[in-house]
């Protein structure tokens, strides 16, 4: 009878799990399926999940882009702005991290009571007077405003880190002292060695944010060669100029491989990363 | 080698290694947001130069402009409606899977993967077609018989912004993760004491689980909160603000005053605005916490 509950609860606990990952995950099935469809089938036969014969032909169709320019300009643009600007934000915010754990200075506190402030600062609302000022550097229409402030440290990301510096014993950084290795030195071999975990985590959610960023290309970019791939599908998406569905379908689903191939890669890492700043903030 | 010590002095190294983010500080906040202040005083179309007009772009938002009383109304409605629902649904699953049962690990990354993609433009893109008139839940509901014909889920006015509350509680997926996490640190012995004394699972949850979890609770409320004042990728690609702007989020239109009006004053003092009513909301997030946030005493 014990047993026979126990199968029972069991039971209903994973049909219940079932059902519901299937309703939640449905879209994203559906997003993949339709981009295997042709163009009546998208719309007659809207929510199956299985297409009736596979398109690829889609993503060839899709791939050709619009404006003269392929998918391939865009993803380009869109690998070059994320990885410049992700790299940016780790090295500076590591470097910054260890400033602010490891070494106390004049100022230290108020600093870092500021740097906090500007992580409830929500980056929309300057947007109009960064605006201004990189139309002033003649920045407008290039890359540079979406990569170059990336350079100078993420405080959500220096927060992250400090919470790992803070980790790593002291004591490490005695021995290295002895040794001979001033702050630069320890920086170098003792923290950035030890550091390694929540520096990848860090890459992660700043390669997300860039990649998915829709809001920077659209204020700064004008010219179609300099877009990268959330720019380009909305444009390419309009419902007034759509004429290939299932080549719209195939670009979206191209535009978030990279994003699943590096959750299935990192899995543990983005858990780790959320759970300890979510605990932690 | 005097040269070497100073570099090496704590006062000096400090501000070496924060001055990446000190720099930008300045760069990209400090001197942006006086920049920001002055404009919301002017009027200024970025061709001729900035004129002074005084308080008359706070006057016209604040007693004049309808728009963004509507668009106040839309977010406000947004984050207070997607925000609960979606820290609901996050608990919900979390203590499912915070149980010790088999394909818990698979179940977690499977529930994760809509936060994972969320915010991009194809899953912005998919969804005005999941929603369409022509889409996929009117496909679903009307072959399982709930609707007769297909519903202009985003012509509709009354279903225009549910579409982006259930986009948004669909990434649940962060919440999930913390509250998992906090879920694991409350301490068996105290649900094992509840049981000896006769509780059962609805009074374990109440007295242990959602008191003790209150601080992370509060804490992604507070955070989400701002960021859901902060939508906009998904209400320019999916409603694009319609119908009747009655999915006119506040960033949208204040996007549209600066980048479609080129009225960077007014579109200034729009952003001060907001600045100004997500800081009160914050401070009264975090007055009203003392009620319901339960801190653990120190000491132990």
């Amino acid at each position: 009878m014990y047993q026979y509950r126990r199968w029972l609860s069991s039971t209903l606990y994973h049909g219940f799990v079932l059902v519901l990952a299937f309703i939640v995950i449905y879209p994203v099935l559906w997003l993949v399926a339709s981009s295997f469809k042709t163009q009546p089938e998208i719309f007659q036969s809207a929510h199956s999940l299985i297409p009736k014969s596979l398109h690829v032909e889609n993503y060839a169709i899709g791939w050709r882009g619009f404006g003269r320019h392929t998918f391939g300009v865009f993803f380009r643009n869109s690998f070059y702005i994320t990885i410049l600007s992700t790299l940016g934000q780790v090295i500076s915010s590591a470097l910054v991290a260890y400033g602010f754990s490891r070494i106390r200075f004049v100022g230290r506190n108020f600093w870092f009571t500021c740097m906090i402030l500007t992580m409830l600062l929500p980056g929309q609302v300057l947007m109009i007077p960064q605006y201004v000022m990189f139309n002033k550097l003649g920045w407008v229409n290039t890359h540079k405003p979406l990569i170059i402030p990336a350079f100078f440290g993420t405080p959500f990301f220096v927060f992250l880190l400090m919470q790992f510096i803070r980790g790593i014993p002291l004591e490490l950084d005695e021995s290295a002292k002895i040794d001979g290795c001033g702050r630069y030195g320890i920086f170098l071999r003792i923290i950035l060695p030890n550091l390694k975990p929540p520096l990848v985590t860090a890459a992660i959610f700043a390669f997300y944010w860039k990649w998915e960023d829709f809001l920077g290309p659209l204020i700064y970019l004008q010219s179609t060669r300099l877009y990268p791939v959330s720019l380009a599908l909305k444009l390419f998406a309009d419902p007034a100029a759509v004429t290939n569905w299932g080549g719209m379908f195939a670009m979206s689903v191209l535009s978030l491989v990279p994003v699943f191939v590096i959750f299935v890669l990192f899995q543990d890492h983005i858990v780790e990363g959320i759970s300890t700043t979510g605990l932690k903030g | 080698m005097a040269s070497k010590r100073i570099w090496d002095s704590d006062d000096v190294a400090g501000y070496v290694f924060i001055s990446p983010w000190l720099i930008g500080f300045f760069a990209f906040t400090v001197v942006p947001m006086l920049i920001s202040l002055y404009l919301s005083f002017t009027q200024y179309d970025m061709l001729s130069p900035a004129t002074w007009v005084g308080l008359d772009n706070y006057r016209e938002i604040l007693f004049q402009d309808r728009l963004f009383r509507q668009a106040l109304k839309v977010t406000l409605t947004y984050a207070l409606l997607s925000v609960p629902l979606r820290l609901v649904f996050a608990l919900f699953l979390a203590l499912l899977f915070v149980q010790d049962r088999m394909l818990v690990g698979v179940y977690r990354t499977v529930f994760y993967i809509p936060s994972v993609i969320g915010g991009s433009v194809a899953v912005a893109v998919m969804w005005r077609q999941l929603f369409g008139v022509n889409g996929a839940l009117n496909s679903v509901l009307v072959s399982l018989g709930i609707i007769e014909k297909n519903v202009g889920w985003l012509t509709d006015p009354r279903t225009a912004l549910w579409t982006l509350i259930v986009l948004a509680v669909w990434q649940f997926g962060s919440p999930m993760l913390i509250f998992l996490a906090g879920l694991k640190q409350i301490p068996v012995s105290l649900y094992e004491a509840a049981v000896i004394d006769g509780c059962n699972a609805w009074q374990k949850f109440i007295r242990i689980t959602l008191p003790l979890l209150s601080p992370i609770i509060f804490f992604n409320f507070v955070m989400q909160t701002i960021s859901g004042f902060m939508m906009f990728t998904q209400a320019m690609i999916i409603t694009n603000g319609g119908p009747f702007n009655r999915t006119l989020l506040y960033i949208l239109y204040l996007f549209r005053k600066g980048f479609a009006d080129y009225s960077m004053g007014y579109a200034s003092a729009l952003a001060w605005i907001l600045l100004v009513i997500i800081a009160a909301i914050t401070a009264l997030i975090f007055r009203s916490s003392s009620y319901w946030v339960f801190y653990e005493a120190k000491g132990d």
